[in-house]
């Protein structure tokens, strides 16, 4: 059947910004679909909140609205742009739950669109417990036995007929949301009253814990003709009980014979049918009794998702874009299999190597969250690793996780029962606690009875620990075969990692390179991607030559490597390895960028990185792409493999510019700002020499290494003061302290200071506003990205804080003065593409807080905001094009106002505090783009899912040194417009003082009734509290942990309510508009 | 651990660790992209004279069970994967690949870069090689792998079918059971045709390939499935003499060999494919109705169908990777055969439909008469 001609323009819903549970993998899967769509010759409509996404490039869809992914916008939108159809399955669960929302709010029918891939009724059944269940029963397939509960009352009675441990899944949530396992009747009125909140029709579905049983999941793909296949099966290495997205996960299933496969690929086949996703892709769960095989189905995702993802680098089949095809009526026997060319889609990859995934967990972030793991999905990123085996894949996935350990490696505990706790309770890090129970004799019995992971697992676990003990300069091959690093090698042989990569390199002993082809080797593949592994060498008997070192003596030994070299110039780009809290899609996007403008200038570009969710990792992104981890010793393979004519090290964030001394010192060329000047500009001391050097201003402090030490820095440069510990990411372990008191406790217990591991400690400038800028160079050119004002005081870390571009209150001299600080560094750093700067600024007076001669993560914001690809510019700069000749070359301040906003990862971790400071918490942005502040920032806070209220209760409760006039003069722009207010005590006392009046409520610790029954009660429609102090007290941490569980909007700093309230008056002023980005920038 | 190496007839060696039992294994090498069924493919009969390279790396995770079997034994001469698993689990199981190939006196290779094995087959084509744990002299392997028998011209069929006839009766009966009553010519039957005929209400019975068309019909049966089977069949003369004494007189489904013998018995030619078919996940396109079934697959022999004199035969399926026939029809002669397994074992379950046309041909024959 080919493609449908009824149909000319189709809507695309992104997934909006990077939550927990829902990351890149839905770039990836858009950018891949508005391009299939676009191939072939549709007008693609996208709309997406998340402005560090490909898929909102210009040049990706025909009309890109980056507005929030709410129905009344996409009513709008759609009122504007008439599309034919809407393809609803590629946007993750934000994308299927607001197509749903408009389906049956009538706006589709009204607008006569149509929605193709699966209709309302298929998401319906998918999605919707009740109907799953039902559906399943009638195929014949068991599903665990469960109940619906609506209330309190039900979800009792289910529960005691269903009997503990049982599972609480919310219906309409992603992730897991809302739902967890409750082994009491205690954790029962918790969790089920939570799931009842979450779930968007206040569904809960109380389920039979199947808990240790083996989890599988496939990844199924059906067209117009019914035609279904199967394109990965996945087996949890975590059994049930653990999100599969928390999961350490292997592709293919490990452990099931063909017959046990089958049936399972037979019910997967049936239940796509069944539940009528009619073209595109879904993700069936199942759950396996370990004791007889008893197959339960648990859940099916009638959309693309992150294990789709997931399944398609891992197979090397194109799901999202195969999905985007097959919606407009092609079959699967129709479209080409991109990577043989001349077979068709319409087969099931098989694979031979062996795919693990690891996921990536910010556990150090929250301290006051659980960090036990259950169905609620917690982890924020991911690592893939391809091998020939286990043992290699998953070691080679230890050491791309970056979590400084080199593979598969032990954790100190103190006693027996600390480390079985560990081992039954699942958690980040069971793993390194397997090494050492197995290190410690556990036998696999044991481990299995503790763990119930699969004994498969745990062999292969236990023959990395057994080898370990026996390597030695002559088994290197075999140790390199298992995975082992050259670092773990280098422990073992007690020498540095350099000695251990000459050794093997004497020894011939050289990873080759394979490639993934859908087939096994049975037809000839043309995409190169590639992946390392270390193979036993074959000969041919007769040909000699003088590298031989056959055993036999007779004839060469060879290894197979499948690398295709091309006589072009070629640049490596190295990636950012798994997203995390401080390093996520934004820097993605940069290194994509590269490879986009590099192709423009017809060099081959190769890609290593290790993130299965990114759009880099796609095959078609680069010439070439290497799924390796991002360590030095796997780029240096690379690179010796390819001999590239230059490294770019500057976009993937932190994970390669750590690279750039090593690489250096082997004689690889970094193009671009040299590594001395990154280091000039990260090295503290080499630092304070350079704002000195150009006569900059930065806040005084200095390095210490005792408590003392700071003490008397401190004393010097007076309270407060920021501390840090040295060479850090995302403001990991920073804090602003006040006074002796805690800086002893914050060096004595939280970092640990010693000679290896200094602390900073800088002054705080108090109520100073932050500026991020964005610059790029060519060396001659320099030329500002963007200003960005913080619209939160400095001491809110810059990836949390609000931006608005340009900015809306410094000076025109104070803007010049950053200007000129900007290009004074730049010059000095001799900066060859692009440079982060951030200043803060207190009465005019411009501090240089920090600078970061790479991709910042504002990039691709500023990008979108003042129309030029900033990143792509960077890449041609660092291979030699001048910006003079790219054509920018001056400053663009746009007419249009653009407000980055946050997104906090609260929900996922109940009664953690969601205060901001110096350490960053969000894992995602969004952006907010009109002609005004207000309706600019209002679009931003829609987008991040704070509702804005235009009527209603505001409760106001600020500490004592904020009841300064600007609270009182948010209280009364609030009266004016029509709002009640509440307030504590003191805050109530000031306000009046002020003559605002207001209703005092008892704090929460005198008592019901209290704010939390209000927000319970749903009669609080925005909060404004700023935080008492660095040790909140525990009423307030209730206040905003509940109001985030209970979806009112929070804001914690002055300036945010400020910023909140302009917002709010455009609101009630007129109505939201859309306008496409393409038009914004005509 | 003990050594072995694989040694092809043009002179490649690779060099691993044996399994199974010790000792030399000649056979033809061909590779398998099936990520799981070692166990079916193993006890495939159709494998006789091949030594079989597992595409996936990991093989023996979930040990050997009892009942995954595909025939009484193994048949293949050798077995070659990249890594064995030193422990199976699986709650079926029951003992290691690695006791099982011993058991059986299989001579296994591990440990070698078979990914390398299978393109290097792919690019050459299927080669005669050696497994060999004693002999190590490579000079004198080559030329014992040259001198050993290759699969062109010579009828394996005997080594594999069945001594004495036998009913079956394992596996899969359904309420249905024993309304066709079904005659399998046994060229290397594997025992899921015979559990799904079973399934799809037919009696069946086994009968010896030398089994000639009067003996068959003198037992009365509603129709006949000509097997799968090893080797070339261009060998095996006698079967397609069979068939061509059966055609028309009796409803006929056609299996992988038994396809190529209906081919062969209509007047049509077989040809060697460059390294075979052998896999779980080949497209087959009905040609009727334009629908696609991923296929179980085992072959090196194709049937030329525009070869057959008749013109009333019709291709009926194509195998979409290469285009080549997968399956021909006449409903004249009331005749069906496929290139491919619908049986699966292993492999996807897409294509069992048609042991339910075969009970559809054989109740309007029966009808008729």
């Amino acid at each position: 059947m080919p493609k449908r001609t009824d149909i000319h323009k189709i809507l695309i819903i992104g997934s909006g910004p990077i939550i927990i549970g829902q990351a890149c993998e839905f770039d990836y899967s858009g950018t891949q679909a508005c391009k299939a769509l676009k191939e072939e010759g549709f007008k693609v409509i996208l709309v997406n909140s998340n402005p560090a996404t490909i898929m909102t490039d210009p040049e990706m869809a025909d009309r890109t609205y980056i507005e929030p992914v709410t129905p009344e916008m996409l009513e709008k939108i759609i009122k504007r742009e008439r599309p034919d159809a809407l393809l609803p399955t590629l946007g993750g669960q934000t994308g299927l739950n607001v197509s749903m929302q408009l389906a049956e709010r009538g706006i589709l029918d009204k607008y006569k669109v149509q929605m193709i891939g699966a209709d309302r009724r298929a998401i319906k059944k998918a999605e919707d417990r009740k109907l799953f269940k039902k559906a399943m029963q009638k195929i014949g397939l068991d599903l665990p036995e469960s109940g619906l509960a609506y209330n309190m009352n039900e979800a009792r009675k289910v529960a005691n007929k269903i009997g503990f441990p049982i599972i609480i899944r919310p219906s309409f949530t992603l992730g897991g949301t809302g739902g967890g396992t409750a082994y009491t009747r205690e954790e029962l009125e918790v969790l089920a009253l939570r799931g009842l909140n979450s779930s968007m029709i206040s569904e809960i579905l109380i389920e039979e814990s199947v808990i240790g049983w083996k989890e599988y999941e496939l990844e199924v793909m059906r067209d117009k003709k019914d035609n279904v296949v199967v394109i990965c099966s996945i087996e949890n290495f975590d059994p049930m009980g653990v999100h599969t997205g928390d999961s350490i996960t292997v592709a293919p299933a490990q452990t099931l014979t063909d017959r046990e496969y089958q049936k399972m690929r037979d019910a997967a086949i049936a239940c796509i049918r069944e539940i009528g996703v009619e073209t595109g892709g879904s993700n069936i769960q199942f759950a396996l009794n370990p004791d007889n095989g008893q197959m339960v189905v648990i859940e099916m995702n009638p959309r693309v998702s992150r294990s789709s993802a997931l399944a398609s680098k891992a197979t090397g089949f194109p799901i999202a874009k195969i999905a985007a095809k097959l919606a407009v009526g092609y079959t699967l026997d129709e479209l080409p299999n991109d990577i043989t060319k001349v077979t068709p889609a319409s087969f099931e990859p098989t694979i031979d190597y062996c795919v693990v995934k690891i996921p990536r967990f910010a556990f150090e972030k929250f301290p006051a969250a659980d960090p036990t793991l259950g169905i609620q999905m917690k982890s924020v990123g991911e690592t893939m690793a391809i091998g020939r085996t286990f043992k290699e894949a998953l070691q080679k996935g230890v050491r791309g996780l970056e979590i400084k350990r080199n593979g598969f490696e032990g954790i100190k505990y103190k006693d027996k029962a600390e480390l079985e706790a560990n081992l039954k309770r699942p958690n980040s890090e069971r793993l390194f606690y397997l090494y050492s129970a197995l290190k410690d004799g556990y036998s696999l019995d044991k481990l299995y009875e503790l763990t119930k992971i699969d004994r498969w697992f745990l062999q292969n676990l236990k023959e990395i620990v057994e080898f370990e003990a026996k390597i030695s300069e002559d088994n290197l091959l075999c140790a390199k075969q298992l995975g082992f690093s050259d670092r773990q090698i280098a422990k073992v042989l007690n020498c540095e990692e350099d000695r251990v990569r000459g050794l093997r390199k004497k020894q011939n002993v050289k990873p080759v390179y394979k490639l993934v082809d859908t087939c096994a080797a049975e037809f000839e593949a043309f995409t190169p991607y590639y992946y390392s592994t270390y193979e036993t060498p074959f000969k041919k008997i007769g040909e000699t030559s003088p590298t031989s070192v056959w055993r036999g003596g007779q004839g060469t030994e060879n290894t197979e490597d499948e690398v295709r070299k091309t006589g072009k110039k070629k640049i490596m780009i190295l990636g950012g390895g798994p997203n995390r809290i401080g390093q996520g899609i934004e820097f993605d996007y940069c290194c994509v960028h590269a490879s986009f403008a590099l192709k423009e200038l017809g060099l081959e570009t190769i890609m290593v990185n290790s993130n299965p969710e990114t759009v880099s990792t796609d095959y078609d992104t680069s010439d070439k792409l290497y799924f390796e981890p991002v360590t030095l010793e796997d780029v240096l393979n690379i690179i010796d493999k390819e001999k590239p004519d230059g490294v770019i090290v500057q976009l993937g964030g932190q994970t390669p510019l750590n690279l750039a001394l090593g690489l250096e010192k082997s004689g690889v060329k970094i193009v671009g700002t040299t590594p001395d000047a990154i280091d000039r500009a990260e090295d503290r001391k080499r630092f304070a020499e350079l704002v000195e050097k150009l006569g900059l201003i930065q806040p005084p402090g200095g390095t210490a290494v005792t408590v003392e030490e700071a003490k008397r820095i401190a004393a010097k440069i007076g309270y407060p003061v920021l501390v840090r510990p040295s060479y850090v990411l995302g403001g990991r372990a920073m804090e602003i302290v006040y006074d002796d008191k805690s800086l002893e406790y914050y060096i004595g217990n939280a970092v640990w200071a010693s000679p290896e591991r200094p602390v900073l400690v800088d002054k705080f400038i108090e109520e100073a506003v932050e500026v991020d800028v964005d610059m790029i160079a060519d060396g001659e050119t320099f030329c500002i990205g963007g200003i960005l004002e913080h619209i939160e005081e400095a001491g809110v870390h810059s990836g949390d804080a609000a931006m608005v571009l340009p900015p809306h209150t410094l000076s025109e001299s104070t803007i010049n003065k950053i200007r000129h600080y900007t290009f004074c560094l730049a010059r000095e750093l001799k900066v060859v593409g692009l440079m982060n700067v951030q200043y803060a600024v207190k009465n005019s007076t411009v501090y240089i807080l920090e600078v970061n001669p790479r991709a910042s993560r504002t990039v691709p914001f500023v990008s979108k905001a003042i129309g030029v690809p900033l990143a792509k510019l960077a890449a041609k700069v660092m291979v030699g094009k001048k910006l003079k000749d790219l054509g920018f070359t001056k400053e663009i301040i746009p007419k249009h106002i653009c407000v980055k906003e946050s997104v906090l990862p609260f929900i996922k971790f109940p009664g953690v505090d969601i205060t901001l400071g110096p350490e960053m918490k969000s894992t995602g942005e969004v952006m907010g783009i009109d002609s005004e502040f207000g309706r600019a920032y209002c679009k931003s806070q829609l987008a991040a899912g704070q509702n804005l209220p235009v009527k209603g209760t505001v409760f106001i409760s600020v500490k004592d040194s904020d009841k300064k006039p600007i609270v009182a003069e948010t209280a009364k722009k609030l009266k004016s417009l029509n709002f009640k207010i509440f307030s504590t005590v003191g805050t109530a006392k000031f306000l009046a003082d002020n003559k605002i009046k207001v209703r005092t409520i008892q704090r929460v610790s005198d008592g019901s009734p209290n704010l939390l029954d209000l927000i319970r009660e749903g009669k609080i429609h925005l909060i404004i509290n700023t935080p008492s102090g660095k040790i909140p007290r525990q009423d307030e941490i209730k206040i905003r942990s509940s109001a985030v569980a209970f979806g009112v909007p929070v804001v914690t700093t002055l300036p945010g309510a400020n910023a909140c309230v302009t917002g709010i008056e455009a609101l009630v002023k007129g109505k939201l508009e859309v306008k496409p980005i393409q038009e914004y920038h005509k | 651990m003990k050594r072995a190496i694989l040694v092809l007839e043009d002179g490649t060696v690779f060099e691993g660790i044996g399994f199974g039992a010790g000792g030399e294994a000649f056979g033809e090498v061909v590779f398998n992209t099936s990520i799981t069924g070692y166990q079916e493919i193993i006890t495939d009969p159709s494998y006789c004279g091949q030594i079989v390279t597992m595409t996936y790396p990991l093989i023996g995770n979930y040990g050997v069970n009892e009942e995954d079997i595909e025939s009484a034994r193994p048949f293949l001469s050798g077995f070659v994967v990249k890594e064995l698993s030193a422990i199976y689990s699986n709650w079926r199981a029951t003992q290691t690949l690695d006791e099982y190939l011993k058991k059986y006196n299989i001579v296994g290779i591990q440990g070698i870069d078979t990914r390398a094995l299978t393109r290097h087959l792919r690019l050459q084509g299927a080669m005669q090689g050696v497994i060999s744990s004693e002999d190590f002299n490579l000079e004198a392997l080559v030329k014992k792998v040259k001198e050993s028998p290759h699969l062109v011209g010579v009828d394996l069929v005997k080594d594999v079918t069945c001594k004495e006839p036998y009913d079956w009766d394992g596996g899969l009966r359904t309420t249905d059971y024993g309304r066709y009553n079904v005659i399998v010519l046994d060229c290397g039957v594997k025992y899921n045709i015979l559990r799904n005929l079973a399934k799809a209400g037919c009696k069946v019975r086994v009968v010896s390939a030398t089994t000639t068309a009067e003996e068959i019909l003198k037992l009365k049966p509603d129709g006949v499935l000509l097997s799968n089977g090893p080797g070339d069949p261009a060998a095996v003369t006698y079967v397609i003499k069979t068939a061509t004494n059966l055609i028309g007189k009796i409803p006929i489904f056609g299996i992988c060999l038994g396809h190529q013998m209906l081919g062969l018995a209509l007047g049509g030619k077989t040809f060697k494919l460059k390294f075979g078919h052998h896999g779980g996940n080949h497209p087959v396109k009905d040609l009727k109705t334009g629908r696609v079934a991923i296929t179980s697959q085992n072959h090196g022999f194709n049937v030329d169908i525009p070869s057959i004199p008749r013109k009333d035969i019709i291709m009926t399926y194509v195998n979409l990777y290469d285009n080549t026939a997968e399956g021909l029809e006449c409903k004249k002669l009331k005749l069906f055969s496929v290139q491919y397994h619908p049986e699966a074992g292993p492999g996807p379950h897409d294509a069992e439909y048609l042991f339910g046309k075969f009970t559809e041909i054989m109740k309007k024959n029966a009808q008729k008469d």
